[in-house]
């Protein structure tokens, strides 16, 4: 079970990577291997304001469907359209390449709420419980 | 699977097994007030020569079609050969239950990936699905789907020519949609849709033609397309007499977006009303939002090829009020007898029946050119509009006489007060033909 360290997580299993005032979004190892083989992603339109908690997209696998919501509210300044042709990336690199959405934060002050590695891993032992 | 009830025995065994001292019990969690107390009042069973005795006299109260019904209108006689129901009424195929379970369910599967491939192939379109109820509640579907397609329109527009009744049942479910406006645009002189303007598709989803239409007519689905498209949103076509598309320009080919239709023609008999058969159909890129079932092929394990339910994410047992439906079943037996029906005739078949149908319609209403005339100019298929002098009048002369002489257009357009929409289909002879005309024109 990977869980980079210099990586934010949140408590519906999504990670935050910053740079430059821009965040990069995506499931964790833990959510993949839950939802099992993935087939399709369900992204947002470059250009839409998403407010933290809201959905930003769906993650379908071929057991489940599952919301992704926004970690910190920003504006959707890419998505990764290499999931559409290839969803199964997000099982294989969940940090890499199975990247999903890359926005510019509005509230940098938010990431403050959001888990680190090692409250994470804390989190996901008593989730598993 | 065995449908045959437990045995005392049997329920006293599995009241053991999980502890429980009676069936009552099993319920004594209900308040007393909401458990029923009053034995059903059914009355006493009778015996089969008496059960027989009964349905005769229920069935004697109904006029059966005898070839002089000349009736369309939604519903469309037609010969169904007994090879179709000898084959749709084999157990097998009769008891089987839904097909959740592919491994015990691959005829099921293949008979329905073989509807679904009959129908994406007479439709002309990329995908079809396992059907729905009827061709109304498909109309329906088709519009909520393009709304989902197209969020951010507030209207679906209408023709005044779609099946008013069809009208009414998509109206129903967008009530539920709420803040989505219903724009009816009217048919021209010639019995086909005016177009509406760009302004108002740029502000609808779709727009929703039948054809042919409730005159029988048969509209210019290209030019219906490109408008729909040049407004950003979708082309809708209704077909409620599916025979028409085994002889006219395909759906797919017009550039519809989603083709629904009614699929009785196709080897089901007019039974009262139903059930009926929805036939629903689309782009292959709308796929994920396409309502109702659908069967993919696939290979097992072992690399064999095999059938199953697939694109389950759509349905609401997973994604629950965000899925494409609430729809969870299909008529999976009207679509095996449709299936049955088209595989018997066969493409040719299909065509040449359909051809019958359009020479027998158009013989028939030339021969009514003497009594009155065709109120529309735009062509069509086995169904036209006669505009006859005193038509309610005649019309229940002859109904006087045993002949349906079609269908008194006033009660539905009260503008079409002297109108008569006439079907006449492969089981409508010369002579049958003669008897009409007579019975209209009073000679009978």
């Amino acid at each position: 079970m990977q869980v980079p360290e210099d990586l934010r997580y949140s408590e519906d299993h999504e990670w935050v990577k910053v740079a430059d005032g821009v965040a990069t979004i995506g499931i964790t190892d833990y959510a993949q291997e839950e939802l099992g083989d993935i087939v399709f992603v369900e992204l947002p339109q470059v250009g839409a304001t998403l407010a933290q908690g809201a959905t930003l997209g769906v993650v379908e696998s071929v057991k489940a469907v599952s919301d992704v919501y926004v970690p910190v509210t920003g504006t959707v300044v890419e998505v990764n359209r290499h999931l559409a042709d290839h969803p199964e990336t997000i099982n294989e690199s969940p940090y890499g390449d199975g990247w999903m959405v890359r926005l510019s934060m509005t509230t940098p002050s938010e990431l403050a709420r959001l888990m680190t590695a090692e409250q994470y891993q804390a989190f996901i032992a008593t989730e598993r419980d | 699977m065995r449908f045959t009830p437990h045995t005392a025995a049997e329920v006293q065994a599995m009241l053991g097994a999980i502890g429980a001292p009676s069936v009552a019990a099993l319920f004594a969690h209900v308040p007393a007030a909401l458990r029923a107390t009053a034995a059903l009042r059914l009355p006493a069973g009778i015996d089969e020569c008496g059960v027989r005795e009964e349905l005769a006299a229920l069935a004697g109260a109904n006029r059966s079609g005898d070839g002089l019904v000349f009736l369309g209108a939604g519903a469309y006689p037609h010969f169904v050969p007994a090879a179709v129901e000898q084959l749709a009424g084999r157990a097998e195929f009769a008891t089987a239950y839904t097909p959740y379970q592919p491994e015990v369910s691959q005829g099921t599967l293949q008979a329905t990936f073989e509807f679904q491939s009959a129908i994406a192939a007479l439709t002309g379109m990329e995908v079809a699905n396992a059907s729905m109820y009827d061709g109304a509640s498909a109309a329906a579907e088709a519009v909520l789907m393009a709304q989902r397609l197209r969020p951010d329109r507030t209207a679906v527009v209408l023709s005044r020519a779609l099946h008013p009744q069809y009208r009414q049942v998509i109206a129903t479910y967008l009530e539920g949609v709420g803040d989505v406006e219903i724009v009816t645009v009217a048919y021209g002189e010639g019995g086909t849709t005016a177009l509406p303007s760009t302004a108002v598709l740029e502000r609808a989803s779709c727009l929703v033609l039948g054809s042919p239409n409730v005159f029988g007519a048969i509209e210019d689905l290209a030019a219906a397309a490109a408008a729909a498209h040049a407004g950003g949103g979708l082309l809708v076509n209704v077909t409620t007499e599916a025979l028409a598309l085994a002889l006219l320009r395909t759906p797919g080919a017009c550039g519809v977006d989603i083709a629904v239709a009614e699929g009785q023609s196709l080897g089901l008999p007019l039974s009262y009303g139903g059930p009926g058969l929805g036939l629903f159909a689309s782009r292959q890129s709308f796929l994920r939002s396409l309502p109702g079932r659908l069967v993919g092929e696939t290979v097992d394990a072992s690399g064999r090829r095999g059938f199953v339910l697939t694109l389950a994410t759509r349905e609401q047992h997973i994604r629950r009020e965000r899925a494409t439906s609430n729809i969870c079943t299909n008529h999976g037996l009207c679509a095996l007898q449709a299936t049955i029906y088209m595989a018997l005739l066969g493409r040719r078949g299909l065509g040449v029946l359909a051809e019958r149908n359009l020479r027998g319609a158009h013989a028939l209403a030339e021969r009514l050119a003497g009594l009155g005339r065709l109120r529309f100019a735009a062509p069509y298929f086995n169904e036209f509009v006669l505009q006859v002098p005193d038509a309610r009048r005649r019309w229940e002369a002859a109904l006087g006489r045993g002949v349906v002489a079609g269908l008194p257009l006033a009660d539905w357009y009260p503008e079409l007060e002297d109108c008569l929409l006439v079907c006449a289909t492969e089981v409508h002879d010369t002579a049958a033909h003669d008897r009409l005309v007579a019975a209209l024109g009073g000679t009978a």
